[in-house]
């Protein structure tokens, strides 16, 4: 079973629109120089809005810890329990982090503290997502 | 029967001082519904809005009040599923009864409105609706009172559950990730607390040593402590004691997040008095004061908190708590924190530094006698994870705690101060009581 489809709404959708595009990038404050996921208003914390910008970033981080999903409640992630679901840091700036189920790693055999880099997964037509495999 | 528009009552930010009307409120009621699984969909004297009748009357008898003398009320009008409750939350598509169930409201929902009409309420002037959980009802029930809106405030938390798998439809069966969820949902973080404390708990367990079933004792205790609750669910439902070894072999759910590491889902209603401490004298019951409350809701900086956020913010709700309250650790007896899921519960302990337990030591005190009859009584009331998804114990216990009316769980040590709270670390509230009004 595919994984949930985003919805992009005007805040969002250059971010879905870099992915869709095969790239990452984040809002950067120019005020405070720090990078923000996901994308808000404004810079969390500066509240400045007119110094956000997008940013493309490399897709490098490492694996912080995780968990493994053996009842979750997603009706659509149903069928691919047990997953891993991976909190990732992100090496430009670790106070970011994201979730990745970390294709091509078994479940419950995962390498915490391992490097991972950004890919990209079809979740729709026209769409993908961004997940992070374990680099080689 | 409203609010002043922009009442500030929250106690949210850091440096307020000492709460102004600390020791001038009381508890005098306190009043629970029986505790079901779900409502059965037929009997309608159980029914959520039916519960709450009754546990305001039961909170309305404990203090000796007639329904003249009511003129707040405070109504959680949320249903604790949430958007992703589907079946187990609402009613509709299917036929409504006769009046006054002739509508979500009394069924899934109770609101003010409901509640002043069944229980025919003639002076209520104060009625907030929006207020998301206890803990902020609580803190503005107390608030209010202190201000001179109201005098006399029922505050009631209704929790629902019909038949269904809870939180398994809604946004949950959406094949779509709207809004907030876009972020979380295509990796299959469905939002809840369990996602909230599972990852910190694991980096906890990293950081300080020790393994997930080190939790074991902890919830075994809640347990135990849930089975000496007389009104709670599992002393209602002849629910065996659960063994260290029942917890070890328990399936994960979020591996690795147990079934016993979650509360059980109810159909309850719980309603307290709240009022003026003089006007508590005369009432039926010995006054339990309230020193303090507070709230918070911090913002969470990116996708998921991590270990040093979560400790960031528990530690700032505890120095919010023990300023307003003029108290420190060592002052606190009865310690009622949330459990709703028990990775959370280690996290608010080492906060608030109960019985001297810093960062990193909460699961070897855990290891030792925690036991009500016992020189660390953690968690007297067995919370949600002894009594059910009522997130009510909490307070319920600390009252009767410091009434000495705790029955089998009253403790053997000082019952003079309480904390208690239903809180995430992110979201939610604290309150104080004490035994004497300083």
């Amino acid at each position: 079973m595919p994984k949930l489809i985003p919805v992009p709404d005007p805040l969002s959708k250059p971010f879905w629109d870099a992915v869709n595009q095969r790239r990452l990038v984040l809002q950067h404050c120019a005020d405070c120089d720090r990078l923000q996921y996901p994308p808000q208003q404004a810079c969390q914390v500066c509240n400045s809005a007119a110094g956000l910008t997008w940013r493309e970033v490399e897709g490098r981080g490492h694996i912080a810890t995780y968990i493994v999903i053996e009842d979750g409640r997603l009706n659509r992630r149903m069928a691919d329990q047990p997953y891993n679901l991976a909190m990732v840091t992100l090496d430009a700036d670790p106070r970011v982090n994201f979730y990745s189920n970390l294709p091509g790693t078994p479940p419950y055999k995962v390498p915490v503290g391992a490097a991972v880099e950004v890919m990209f997964e079809d979740v729709a037509p026209d769409q993908l997502i961004h997940e992070w495999r374990v680099a080689s | 029967m409203t609010v002043p528009e922009r009442y500030q009552w929250r106690r949210d930010k850091d440096g307020l001082g000492a709460w102004e009307h600390r020791g001038k409120v009381a508890v005098a009621g306190v009043g629970h519904s029986p505790v079901d699984r779900r409502w059965d969909g037929a009997s309608m004297d159980k029914t959520l809005g039916a519960y709450s009748v009754l546990a305001c009357r039961k909170a309305m008898d404990d203090a000796g009040v007639t329904p003249d003398q009511i003129d707040g009320v405070i109504c959680c009008d949320s249903h604790i599923a949430g958007g992703s409750g589907g079946s187990a939350s609402q009613w509709a598509p299917r036929p409504y009864f006769a009046p006054p169930y002739d509508s979500e409201w009394g069924l899934t929902l109770v609101n003010a409105k409901w509640l002043i009409a069944q229980m025919r309420l003639p002076n209520v002037k104060f009625a907030p609706t929006g207020l998301p959980t206890i803990s902020e009802m609580v803190g503005m029930a107390a608030q209010a009172v202190g201000d001179g809106l109201c005098h006399t405030c029922l505050v009631i938390y209704p929790t629902g559950n019909l038949e269904g798998r809870y939180r398994r439809g809604g946004e949950n069966a959406d094949d779509y990730a709207r809004g907030p969820r876009q972020w979380t949902a295509p990796w299959g973080n469905h939002g809840g607390n369990d996602f909230i404390n599972i990852f910190p708990h694991r980096q906890y367990c990293l950081k300080y040593g020790g393994k997930h079933d080190d939790l074991a004792p902890f919830v075994v205790n809640q347990h135990r402590n849930g089975l000496l609750t007389p009104w709670g669910y599992n002393a209602t439902h002849g629910v065996p004691q659960l063994t260290i070894e029942d917890y070890v072999n328990s399936r994960y759910v979020l591996n690795p997040l147990r079934l016993w590491d979650c509360d059980r889902p109810v159909n309850a209603s719980a309603a307290y008095l709240f009022t003026t401490a003089e006007r508590a004298h005369d009432m039926r019951q010995s006054p339990v004061y309230v020193l303090n409350h507070s709230q918070h809701n911090f913002r969470q900086r990116t996708t998921q908190a991590d270990l040093d956020e979560i400790e960031h913010w528990t530690d700032c709700a505890a120095r919010r708590m023990y300023e307003g309250a003029r108290l420190g650790p060592k002052d606190v007896d009865i310690f009622n924190p949330y459990d709703g899921y028990a990775p959370m519960a280690q996290f608010f302990l080492e906060a608030f530094q109960w019985h001297g337990v810093k960062r990193g030591d909460a699961f070897a005190f855990y290891a030792g006698d925690i036991r009500v009859e016992g020189p660390h009584p953690f968690c007297s009331s067995g919370g949600n994870l002894g009594n059910g998804r009522t997130r009510t114990a909490m307070y319920t216990d600390s009252i009767e705690q410091l009434r000495g009316t705790a029955g089998a769980r009253q403790v053997t040590v000082r019952a003079e101060t309480a904390l208690a709270a239903f809180t995430t670390p992110s979201n939610g509230g604290w309150i104080m009581f004490g035994k004497y009004p300083r």
